[in-house]
């Protein structure tokens, strides 16, 4: 469980414009990590690199190295599938698969897949994955009913358990909590501490008392206007890029003198 | 208000004015207006409808009268009343009202007239539903009109070729359109090819039913003629149920894939990406996501392109030809489908001398068509309940 992320030089495209430049950042494992940045800088876009998700939108590429525990996921011959099953993906917005119960959405990883299994591995991976998500007392009595009727936020638990139940190395979050209210917001920031124990979890946020609260590392991104690719401009402790930044650029943003 | 009321119910805080005329209701018509606009109209249109007729009275012109009177003297009644905006906006209710029943009345005659002429016959020999014309000569037609013998024959035969030949053409078309439209949506992305393919299924859906017959009558031929020969035997071959299958799969197939393209296109991106995160293959993502995601869609698009089939008679003419007996095997010999019957029946009916049998058994068939059509629109509505996702647990 638990890999470390490094990218080498890395540039994203969507057909001929480049969205990322030259990113260099090394993410430890069992750390939870936070890209910051103003709207369009490709935090988004970098993170969707980190499981090659990012190419299923038509023209999209990404060139450099990005090695996941020393090996690269771009070499060519490297099956985007494979890399799916390691690197596990939570949504900005709730997405539980509507044709399929509670239970069914966690196990969608494996019955998608035609993994065949006991009815009691597969009920012992649906309550692992329900409690490691923070889920189970809520929604133990009807596993059965579709994930659809759960609340926002507990839809969002659901996708978070139903990315754990694989077991991936990593887990990206893309936003996770802009479509949600406060209480639910906290949930899932403390499941976020939670999880670090076990996965390298990255996160992608707007809000930035967000990542103070739960990053320990933070990566501010930027862009230096439209059309322009963006920028990794600095990766630092959480506290040092809140407190101490050493790049005028950051400061400006993380103290509200931006924009 | 008296001291038993009160105690009664709690005293209700007097309204300043109470019994006093709202000022914001002033100056409107009263509620009766239109009562008596509609009498009026239909007072006047019976004189108008009276002059016009001499001597006979007309019921459609007397209540088309009726209605332009209706329109026009409730606008100006509003207009005197109240003022122009109203009138206007009342005028253009009325038209719209006025356009949904004249849609209508195609509809209703339509289904009234095949009922009242289909239905006696049909309670009176329900017989004709499992029987065919195996065996009916012009004589038993004969017999029925002058003597009031009971009704020969009957479209079992259409009925089974119906059935045969719509169940074969859907076989073919389902998978096909399915695939095309899967190609469409996931795999064409708006590349050359697939806006080709967008732009000959858009051609096909236009194309003439008989032209589809013809078709396939010849694609048949070809095939038959290059790969088990040319003699009279083997191209009598070419006459069969699968051949009007063919024909009616070329009127089907542009039908399905434009709804189910559709259908699989309002599934939502997110689902795709959440499979995909998720490690699994696209080929899973969409056999076992999107489609059942898209189902309820797709099964009622399906069901009724299968209706828009079951009526067509040219294509099924040349392709299935016309006999009197029952024939189950789509690949071997002739069949009747219940249009052609009807058809048949009417044009060329058993007994040149005697019609009216031929024409009643025509308009039971007619009936029972409908009625066949009606009941496949009732299943895709069934069948697109089933199958849509369950909304809300809460």
């Amino acid at each position: 469980m638990s890999k470390r992320i490094d990218a080498v030089d890395l540039n994203v495209y969507y057909g001929n414009f480049r969205a990322v430049e030259g990113v260099n950042i090394n993410i430890e494992p069992r750390s939870v990590t936070a890209f910051i940045g103003p709207s369009g800088c490709g935090k988004t876009t970098f993170l969707r690199t980190i499981n090659r998700m990012h190419e299923v939108l038509p023209g999209a590429r990404a060139e450099g190295r990005l090695l996941l525990d020393g090996e690269d996921i771009y070499d060519p011959g490297v099956d985007p599938v494979t890399v799916r099953t390691m690197v596990g993906m939570v949504f900005q917005r709730p997405n539980p698969f509507p044709t399929m119960s509670i239970r069914d959405n966690i196990l969608a990883g494996y019955k998608l897949n035609g993994t065949r299994m006991s009815k009691s591995t597969a009920d012992g991976i649906v309550e692992k994955s329900l409690r490691g998500a923070n889920l189970w007392n809520e929604v133990k009595d009807r596993l059965d009913k579709p994930g659809s009727g759960l609340s926002g936020g507990q839809q969002q638990r659901l996708c978070i358990a139903r990315s754990i139940a694989v077991e991936p190395d990593v887990i990206l979050m893309d936003e996770p909590c802009s479509a949600l209210d406060p209480i639910s917001t906290l949930a899932i920031e403390d499941l976020i501490n939670e999880l670090k124990d076990n996965y390298t979890v990255v996160i992608v946020t707007h809000n930035m008392q967000q990542a103070a609260r739960v990053a320990d590392k933070t990566a501010f991104f930027n862009i230096a206007g439209t059309g322009k690719p963006g920028k990794l401009i600095e990766y630092d402790d959480t506290s040092v890029i809140f407190n101490n930044p050493s790049n005028k650029q950051t400061e400006d943003y993380v103290s509200g003198r931006f924009g | 208000m008296t001291i038993s009321n009160d105690t009664a119910a709690p005293q209700r805080t007097s309204v300043p004015g109470g019994k006093k005329k709202n000022s914001l209701t002033a100056g409107q018509k009263p509620g009766w207006t239109w009562i008596a606009v509609l009498a009026g109209a239909l007072v006047v249109a019976a004189g108008i409808t009276a002059l016009l007729g001499g001597g006979s009275f007309s019921w459609v012109g007397w209540l088309v009268i009726a209605a332009v009177l209706y329109v026009l003297g409730m606008y100006l009644a509003t207009r005197v009343i109240e003022n122009s905006r109203r009138a206007t906006d009342g005028l253009w209710r009325n038209l719209v009202w006025a356009a949904f029943l004249l849609a209508l009345i195609p509809l209703i005659s339509v289904l009234w007239t095949v009922a009242a002429n289909g239905l006696p016959t049909l309670l009176e020999t329900p017989q004709l539903l499992w029987r065919d014309m195996q065996g009916v000569t012009g004589s038993d037609d004969i017999a029925t009109q002058t003597e009031g013998a009971p009704l020969a024959g009957g479209f079992l035969h259409g009925l089974v070729g119906t059935l045969m030949i719509t169940l074969l053409a859907t076989i073919i078309s389902v998978p096909i359109g399915l695939l095309t439209s899967i190609y469409l949506v996931e795999y064409g992305r708006g590349g050359w090819f697939s806006r080709a393919i967008v732009f000959f299924v858009d051609v096909m859906t236009g194309i003439p039913s008989i032209v589809a017959g013809l078709f396939a009558f010849a694609a048949v031929q070809l095939v038959i003629t290059t790969f088990i020969g040319d003699g009279p035997r083997q191209l009598q071959m070419v006459k069969m149920g699968l051949s009007a299958a063919i024909a009616l799969s070329v009127l089907m197939i542009p039908v399905v894939v434009r709804s189910t393209e559709e259908m699989l296109r309002v599934v939502p991106n997110e689902l795709r990406e959440a499979s995909y995160a998720l490690g699994v293959r696209k080929w899973r993502t969409i056999f076992k996501v999107v489609l059942p995601t898209a189902m309820s869609g797709i099964a009622s698009g399906v069901t009724l392109s299968i209706a828009r089939v079951t009526g067509e008679t040219a294509p099924i003419l040349v392709t299935a030809g016309y006999i009197a007996t029952t024939n189950w095997n789509p690949f071997d010999g002739w069949m009747t489908a219940l249009p052609v019957y009807i058809y048949r029946q009417l044009i060329n009916p058993t007994a040149p001398a005697a019609a009216d049998p031929s024409a009643e058994r025509a308009w039971a068939a007619a009936l029972v068509l409908i009625v066949i059509v009606m009941l496949l629109n009732l299943i895709a509505r069934i069948v697109a309940k089933a199958f849509a996702p369950k909304k809300t647990g809460r």
